[in-house]
């Protein structure tokens, strides 16, 4: 194994631009939110509840205001009518979750914000936040997860799905596989903390936030505020990573607008690692239950599975991705069910692959049961199964190269030399084992709009309100720009996190470069139309810019997309582009696909389970570039590693409290864990998705992981494991 | 935000007195030493540790930071560096067990900063502890109960428990130390003593409270590990949930003098499933004089957890423990060893 970590990329030497921004983020010139210094900056710490569920009785605030520094503590009893309900994302308001901050006297979750402090520095905030003593009425009763008896269960009808009649199918079929399979909570914990800082000027607010969707935190904060949403200016022009933790409006960013405007300056608020457990939403833990159905040569007969996901008591989030699962291979009859179980736990909401993670696992852990059970080889099972037109309603993929991808990334792994028999590999005191899965992920696209600029000396700029989340933004907003206008890249310069830029989506559902790649194309080409090179080639525009006699041409354009009535193209100046696509369209579906091989190793003796080896190969349109895209899908393939044999939350049942809220305990693979891992990208041409022809990358690389994980450690073991994560114990 | 009052001594001499002063001042006076302050400071911004006085041990570096062998025994002084120690070449071909100890301990960062005697006192992980909002942890308010007991406890240990405290003794150098037959040099306001390393941590009993026989104001200032016939084959396996930067969720330290296949003497310290640095000495008196074969191993394993006390979410202790110490037995075993 003398490869490099993560064998680079092929793509020929000048054709893939570096990183747009990498210069500036290795040297530490690029502002993230929290580095803007902002004269006479307060700053705010919060105090959140230490018990799950119940009320507060009173208040010692004195040792708390006795810190030096200290300007004002704001809690429910001093905070007056702002910010105002709002219901949460899911049921149609604009933020992660409905507990007002500070609204009233209830504890709905542990680590709820009750308080906040004030102070001249952080640190006097801090050593106040820590004097606040709160006296609480802890409720009798908790139920602190999934499992607990008091938690409540209601199904999702509108996810239900029924295809044909799967019980008689189910019952009358040959080969059979029935398993029940545990995702844990897990979360998302980006490297940059969940900051926020706050400045008027006169009745103009600035927001300085880590976003993966500015507008949508501008028109919310507006709504909450009860204040015009053009006074509000939210920018983000660098985000530390998010995987979702920052798709949308949270709680916090309207207490630290209150208290600036009470103060007259700006405050600053960086909640702290273990806030940011509480602060946003997270992968909640799911239940699954797998029915499988197939004859003698494996094709599916009858497919059932039903979710179970814990959510807040406050909102009722389901990812129900079994919408997705239920739609991979062909099958006559399927069934789906999708339950919420109601806790006393804050909201729950995205992190990276969000149910795409956990409907997998479990669809993909049950179909390598159902291989074993017909003595056939995974792979195969996939391939006799492999449709191009989704089961449920009838509809065409728009591209579909899921077998390729498993032929190119098993001729890679080196599939052919596995012994089928469980336990049959061995190295020494290790027991070795390969296994396999499907990764998929819906392609998504929303309304964007875009803004392009070409000078006569060969510059352009290109802006975009889309978000650089660490995952290339920036980098394809200016190769996009410089390839359409026929400039070199190095000639661009490109803007993006603002509000004050033309509106983009929300950089989530892997939808970034779907949207706004089409928005900036649109823009240059309506500059080739200004220039009457329209159709032409990219390398007449510039000649054609300085024959005209102009110095500037500028276009913006807005583009909507598939799927999305003409009503739609309003939402996207409101905060409220929605991506549409994957499962949800009238004439077709839409995913990017891949295969995920890897070989685990479990230690005879003391069963330490490791993964030194995984290719993944995925086919997900047009990758506009190979050097960021590689860099999302080892990166996916990481989280995938880690979410099936490190991360858990660990939740204390007495109080409902994230005990390993920390980077210490919670549980992430280091260097030493991640040996060899592969990304291979399949060429696929898709002329349907959008204009770009691109299906998105950002999550794709994690789901199948787990599923692949758990189906090796039973190739090398012979002991099924259905419940994630796989920790040693598991094994003895 | 939390004042506290700072100094630096440049001699041992001085340490002494600097805390024999603040503690005549203030007989309840929480002072605290302060070494590479990897545990130390972690502790003060929790807030679990809130000492009105610290008294800086770095400048003590040139009196008590060498690593030297002197002709039978490697000595080590207190202010080493883990990662000193690590790499020393004295250390790693003298005691291979004690160079793996320390060199598959946290990580790379932490081993340039911390030292070898705050090493040897790192306080336990256990959550409740380092959370003061949890009220019930009699190791940090004595008397006020355990939450781990029914709380998430599978880090805990099962050896050396008491219904007051169950948590694990977290660091790995000092299982090293147990086993070689150390002894730990102590300097005193009143004048220095010598232990056996054996002696230096309590078991929680009913003062989890408690953790070691220092006496207020000592200072462990130099470890003596005598050279011994098993000196050289020794190992320390440590099995963790994660390849590197990762406390034992079990390990071994252990070290043979072996006659042909036949023990002439073992030694076994145990680590990640006791509340102390634990000896196993019951084990070790069953290898004494068999055979290493597998059933030899799995029979002082078995014996060396016979007490073992497991709770809801570690029972998979005991079994990992003992294969821990099978695994390692078989390995030195074979081990090659220079002459
Ligand atoms: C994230 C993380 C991971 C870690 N992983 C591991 C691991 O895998 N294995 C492992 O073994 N350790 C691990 N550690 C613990 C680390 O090794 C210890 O924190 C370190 O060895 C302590 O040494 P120090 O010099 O920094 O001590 P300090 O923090 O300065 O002091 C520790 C304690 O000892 C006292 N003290 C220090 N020196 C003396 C002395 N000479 N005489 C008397 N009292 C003294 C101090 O007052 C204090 O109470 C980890 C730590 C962290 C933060
Ligand atoms: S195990 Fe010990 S340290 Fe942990 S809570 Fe109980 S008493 Fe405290």
């Amino acid at each position: 194994m003398n490869q490099p970590l993560f064998p680079a990329p092929d793509v020929k030497p000048g054709q893939t631009p570096p990183r747009y921004e990498g210069r500036a983020k290795v040297t530490g010139e690029a502002r993230y939110p929290s580095d803007v210094r902002l004269p006479r900056t307060a700053h705010a710490y919060l105090h959140t509840s230490r018990i799950g569920r119940g009320t507060i009785r009173s208040f010692d605030l004195a040792a708390a205001r006795a810190v030096p520094g200290v300007i004002d503590i704001l809690t429910h009893e001093t905070i007056g009518d702002d910010p105002r309900h709002m219901p949460a994302i899911y049921q149609g308001g604009y933020i992660s979750d409905s507990v007002r901050p500070l609204g009233s006297a209830d504890i709905v979750y542990w680590g709820q914000p009750v308080a906040m402090v004030v102070a001249e520095t952080f640190e006097a905030a801090r050593e106040a936040a820590r004097r606040i003593v709160v006296a609480y009425a802890p409720h009798p009763t908790l139920a602190a997860d999934i499992r607990s008896a008091d938690a409540v269960t209601q199904a999702v009808e509108p996810m239900t799905i029924d295809t044909g009649d799967f019980a008689a199918a189910y019952a009358a079929a040959p080969v059979r596989v029935d398993a029940g399979y545990t995702t844990p909570a897990q979360h998302q914990n980006p490297m940059e903390l969940f900051a926020t800082q706050c400045a008027w000027e006169g009745d103009r607010l600035t927001v300085h936030e880590p976003s993966q969707y500015v507008n949508n935190v501008r028109f919310g904060l507006a709504e909450q505020l009860g204040i015009d949403p053009g006074r509000i200016r939210v920018v983000s022009p660098y985000v530390g990573g998010a995987f979702g933790a920052k798709g949308f409006l949270t709680q916090r960013t309207a207490l630290v607008a209150i208290a600036a405007r009470r103060l007259g300056r700006p405050v600053k608020l960086v909640a702290t690692r273990e806030q940011g457990f509480t602060v946003s939403g997270y992968r909640a833990e799911t239940r699954h239950r797998v029915q499988l159905a197939a004859d003698r040569d494996g094709r599916l007969l009858a497919l059932r599975q039903e979710g179970w996901e814990l959510t807040s008591r406050a909102d009722a989030v389901a990812m129900g991705a079994a919408s997705m699962t239920a739609r991979l291979y062909a099958c006559p009859n399927i069934s789906v069910r999708i339950n919420t179980v109601a806790a006393d736990r804050s909201t729950p909401g995205f992190m990276r692959a969000p149910g795409e993670m956990p409907y997998g696992f479990a669809l993909e852990t049950a179909l390598d049961e159902l291989a074993v059970a017909l003595d056939m080889d995974p792979v195969e099972l996939r391939r006799v199964n492999d449709t191009q037109t989704e089961p449920v309603a009838g509809l065409p993929y728009t591209s579909r190269s899921l077998m390729r991808c498993f032929d190119d990334a098993a001729a890679r792994f080196g599939w052919k030399d596995r012994s089928r028999e469980a336990g049959s590999m061995r190295d020494g005191d290790w027991l070795v084992g390969w296994g396999c899965a499907t990764a998929f992920y819906p392609t998504y696209a929303g309304n964007s709009a875009a803004r392009v600029r070409l000078s006569a000396d060969g510059r352009v700029h290109v802006s975009s309100a889309g978000h650089e989340l660490g995952q290339g933004m920036y980098t394809m907003m200016a190769q996009v720009a410089a390839e359409e206008l026929g400039v070199p890249f190095d000639q661009v310069t490109a803007s993006l996190g603002d509000t004050d830029l033309p509106p983009a989506i929300v950089a989530g559902g892997s939808s970034s470069t779907a949207s706004v790649a089409p928005a900036i194309m649109a823009a240059c080409e309506a500059i080739r139309r200004r220039l009457g090179v329209e159709g032409g080639s990219p390398a007449e525009v510039m000649p054609a810019l300085q024959a005209s006699g102009m110095w500037v041409v500028e276009e913006f354009a807005e583009v909507r997309a598939h799927g999305l009535p003409a009503e739609s193209m309003a939402s996207l100046y409101r905060g409220r582009a929605t991506p549409a696509g994957g499962v949800h369209l009238a004439d077709r579906v839409q995913f990017a696909l891949g295969a995920q091989f890897v070989e685990v190793r479990i230690h005879a003796r003391t069963r330490e389970i490791r993964v030194p080896r995984a290719v993944g190969a995925f086919a997900a349109g047009r990758i506009i570039n190979p050097r960021t895209a590689h860099g999302q899908l080892i990166g996916g393939m990481i989280w995938g590693i880690s979410s099936a044999i490190h991360e858990r939350s660990e939740i204390d049942h007495r109080n409902g409290s994230y005990i390993n809220a920390n980077l210490a305990e919670y549980l992430l693979p280091v260097n030493a864990d991640i040996v060899d891992v592969e990304a291979m990208m399949v060429a696929e041409e898709d002329h349907q998705v959008n204009r770009a022809g691109v299906k998105g990358v950002g999550e794709i690389g994690v789901v199948g992981v787990a599923a692949a994980i758990s189906n090796a450690v039973f190739h090398a073991t012979g002991r099924r494991l259905r419940d994630l994560p796989i920790r040693l114990e598991d094994l003895m | 935000m939390r004042p506290f009052h700072y100094s630096r001594p440049s001699s041992l001499a001085e340490a002494l007195i600097d805390m024999r002063d603040a503690l005549a001042a203030e007989p309840n006076s929480s002072a605290a030493f302060l070494a590479g302050g990897t545990t130390q400071l972690d502790l003060m911004k929790l807030e679990v540790s809130r000492p009105d006085r610290l008294v800086d041990l770095n400048a003590l570096r040139g009196e008590a930071g060498h690593i030297r062998w002197d002709g039978t025994s490697l000595r080590l002084g207190a202010f080493a560096r883990m990662a000193e120690a690590a790499d020393h070449p004295d250390v790693r071909a003298r005691a291979p067990m004690i160079a793996q100890s320390l060199s598959l301990a946290a990580s790379a960062q932490l081993r340039n900063m911390a030292t070898l005697g705050g090493n040897v006192l790192q306080r336990t992980r256990c959550a409740y502890f380092r959370d003061t909002s949890w009220s019930a942890c009699n190791k940090r308010v004595p008397g006020s109960g355990c939450a781990a007991l029914d709380g998430v406890n599978r880090a805990h240990a099962v050896l050396g428990t008491s219904d007051h405290c169950i948590a694990t003794y977290p660091g790995d150098f000092a299982q090293a130390l147990l086993a070689l037959d150390a002894s730990v040099v102590i300097a005193g306001p009143g004048g220095g003593r010598t232990i056996p390393f054996a002696r230096l941590h309590r078991a929680p009993g009913t003062t989890p409270h408690l953790e070691t026989s220092l006496r207020p104001g000592e200072i462990i200032a130099e470890f003596i590990v005598p050279a011994g016939g098993w000196f050289r084959r020794s190992l320390y396996l440590k099995v963790r949930d994660r390849q590197s930067y990762e406390f034992a969720v079990a390990s071994a330290a252990v070290a043979l003098d072996l006659e042909g296949d036949t023990v002439r003497e073992a030694r076994v310290a145990l680590g990640g499933v006791a509340t102390v640095p634990w000896r196993a000495r019951e084990a070790e008196a069953l290898l004494r004089g068999r055979k290493l074969t597998e059933e030899a191993a799995r029979a002082a394993a078995q014996a060396a957890f016979t007490e073992a006390a497991p709770h809801a979410h570690n029972a998979f202790k005991v079994e990992l423990g003992q294969e821990t110490l099978v695994r390692a037995l078989l390995q030195l075993a074979t081990m090659e060893t220079p002459r």
